[in-house]
């Protein structure tokens, strides 16, 4: 699979009170609603403005703190199509995979606001086709790429009605 | 090959050795939900048609974080918690019994046992020697429904820590030093295991401090070799039978060993906006006013801290700028400080006392900080917006620097405190 978007350039630690503030909580189970404040707290104008096959890049320790896998879920359905970083907090990780959002491992430091990328997934391959560079990304573990092909957990437990990640 | 502590109870659960690096996929003895994480977890269920859960007595769905309701969509969404428990048979703990990792650690958890929960601080279990880390709402649910989850059996850090802690420094500043030592990264996707003298003197209160704020090192479980204060923690429970020892091997392979000197810790402060932005009380130069302070949480809202906070605040006066919140953990805790006459105390003293539970640590209502206001809170956090707003500045310390602030109006010494305090009572 192909990606290709506009960048978001984020910092350091964002965490997932930023993508999701508890202050919203009662947002929770109004998922769209919740979607369009997403990343408030870290960018006021992000939600109006990305565009559907956008990025999301990170820099170190992208979506740390809470459990929260509204998080990943509302950066989905605001059309972001993967996010990159230079690492990423466990649990966050573990969710964006669950929800069927790309995360990406890579050097981030080059890539800037609104350069135009393209990934390819299965290749581990990142071109900013702005700089006309290209950056390799770590690739998921194998049990993370079988969840995400099947487009998320619910959707692996749907077809076999149980783990079948080896 | 030794084992570490991570590697003995996955392995446990696989039913052959495991290494650090494998992923497996094991059984779940317990599982739990928060009522921000359960109803998304309750509506993956939903969407799969499996709403049961596979161990109802050991299912907790908590009503904690926003209980009581401040608002008529988190009242639908505890309906709609109470309404799986009532179909599934799973546990419900509603508004008024407390904080999930409290309860889970006084009524459920066992040494040996695997623990996922929709909450990041779900590590807290570590301090029972049980495998407890926190995953999303979909992880979770499929947890409860199956009975298993998948994992990748962590790497280990060995936090060796020795010596005494001097007056008025506590484990809360130990952990924070520690996250501002290796960096709220330091230990992503690794499992932490803290030992040395001062661990196995540390009550049990004390470890659940440290393994709580695992996280916030990144790490996916904070881990203690159980032991005879586990034990008399459990039989403080009525669960002496629960018991069971487990230890790392002495040869176990660990990635990387961490030693602190307890003794030379001093009062540590986590600054806005980053938990491993620390400083010594010392290395603090200007005066920071505090407009709230906040005595509670699953890091520090048990009987220890509000007593060490207690002792502190006897026959002395709140500054009157400062707003003091105490949120006891737990309905046990709450109980326990009631009878021992604490409550009165706080509420002499001018504190407002709230309902077990996590009150204004995840910024959804009671306390809500304003614009440019300081905080000062026992809490594990001190993210941007974390207390309700962005504009708000959030510092993290022990209950004891807590105590202090509320009566000076600023972040003080709480060791010069103690001292003066205890040649005043000598006179
Ligand atoms: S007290 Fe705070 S950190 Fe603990 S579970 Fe509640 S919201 Fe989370």
């Amino acid at each position: 699979m192909i990606l290709r978007g506009k960048v978001w350039k984020f910092g350091d630690n964002i965490s997932t009170d930023l993508i999701a503030p508890g202050r919203l909580f009662h947002l929770r189970s109004n998922l769209p609603e919740l979607a369009k404040h997403v990343l408030e707290d870290a960018d006021p104008t992000f939600a109006q403005k990305v565009q559907k096959g956008d990025f999301v890049v990170g820099r170190k320790n992208f979506g740390l703190g809470s459990s929260r896998e509204h998080a990943p879920t509302i950066i989905k359905l605001a059309g972001v199509s993967a996010v990159l970083a230079k690492s990423f907090a466990r649990i966050f990780y573990r969710n964006a995979i669950n929800v069927g959002l790309p995360v990406l491992i890579c050097d981030t430091d080059r890539i800037n606001q609104g350069d135009e990328l393209e990934c390819d997934l299965e290749k581990g391959r990142i071109n900013d086709l702005t700089k006309n560079i290209t950056l390799d990304f770590t690739p998921l573990p194998k049990a993370m790429i079988k969840i995400l092909n099947d487009g998320g957990l619910v959707e692996h437990i749907k077809k076999y009605g149980d783990f079948k990640i080896d | 090959m030794g084992k570490t502590l991570a590697e003995k109870i996955i392995g446990e659960h696989t039913g052959r050795e495991v290494k650090a690096g494998e992923i497996v996929i094991v059984p779940v003895d317990v599982c739990l939900t928060q009522d921000g994480t359960g109803p998304l977890a309750i509506r993956q269920l939903r969407k799969l048609g499996l709403e049961v859960a596979k161990n109802p007595k050991r299912t907790v769905l908590f009503i904690d974080h926003a209980a009581p309701s401040p608002r008529k969509e988190l009242s639908n969404d505890h309906i709609l918690i109470r309404e799986f428990a009532e179909k599934t048979g799973a546990c419900l703990s509603d508004v008024g019994e407390g904080v999930c990792h409290q309860i889970i650690a006084e009524s459920y958890l066992k040494p040996g046992d695997i623990l996922i929960g929709a909450d990041s601080h779900t590590c807290t279990g570590g301090a029972l020697c049980s495998f407890a880390t926190g995953m999303g709402s979909t992880d979770v649910g499929i947890g409860i429904a199956l009975g298993k989850t998948w994992l990748r059996v962590p790497e280990t850090f060995k936090v060796e820590i020795t010596g005494s802690f001097q007056p008025g420094v506590y484990p809360k500043d130990l952990i924070l030093h520690l996250i501002g030592l290796i960096g709220a990264d330091g230990a992503t996707y690794k499992a932490l295991e803290f030992c040395g003298d001062t661990v196995e003197k540390m009550s049990a209160s004390g470890r659940l401090t440290l393994s709580n704020m695992a996280v916030e090192a990144g790490a996916k479980v904070g881990l203690f070799a159980s032991d005879n204060t586990t034990k008399e923690f459990l039989k403080e429970h009525k669960r002496t039978k629960d018991f069971r020892k487990i230890e790392p091997d002495e040869d176990a392979k660990y990635e990387r060993i961490i030693k602190i000197d307890a003794s030379k810790l001093l009062p540590t402060i986590s600054f806005p906006h980053t938990v491993d932005n620390t400083k010594t009380i010392d290395q603090i130069r200007k005066t920071i006013k505090i407009d709230q302070v906040f005595l509670g949480t699953c890091t520090n809202g048990r009987l220890e801290d509000l007593e060490t906070a207690l002792k502190i605040i006897k026959g002395r006066k709140k500054h009157p700028k400062v707003r003091m919140i105490i949120v006891p953990a737990s309905k046990r805790v709450f109980l326990d400080t009631l009878n021992k006459g604490y409550i009165k105390a706080f509420i002499q003293f001018g504190a407002a006392i709230l309902a077990p539970g996590c009150g204004p640590c995840v910024g959804v209502h009671e306390g809500i900080l304003g614009d440019g206001e300081n905080c000062l809170s026992t809490m594990n956090r001190n993210f941007k917006g974390r207390m309700g707003n962005t504009k708000g500045f959030i510092y993290l310390a022990s209950p004891a620097t807590a105590a202090v602030a509320a009566i000076t109006g600023e972040i003080s010494d709480p060791r010069e405190f103690l001292v003066k305090k205890n040649l005043k009572e000598r006179r």
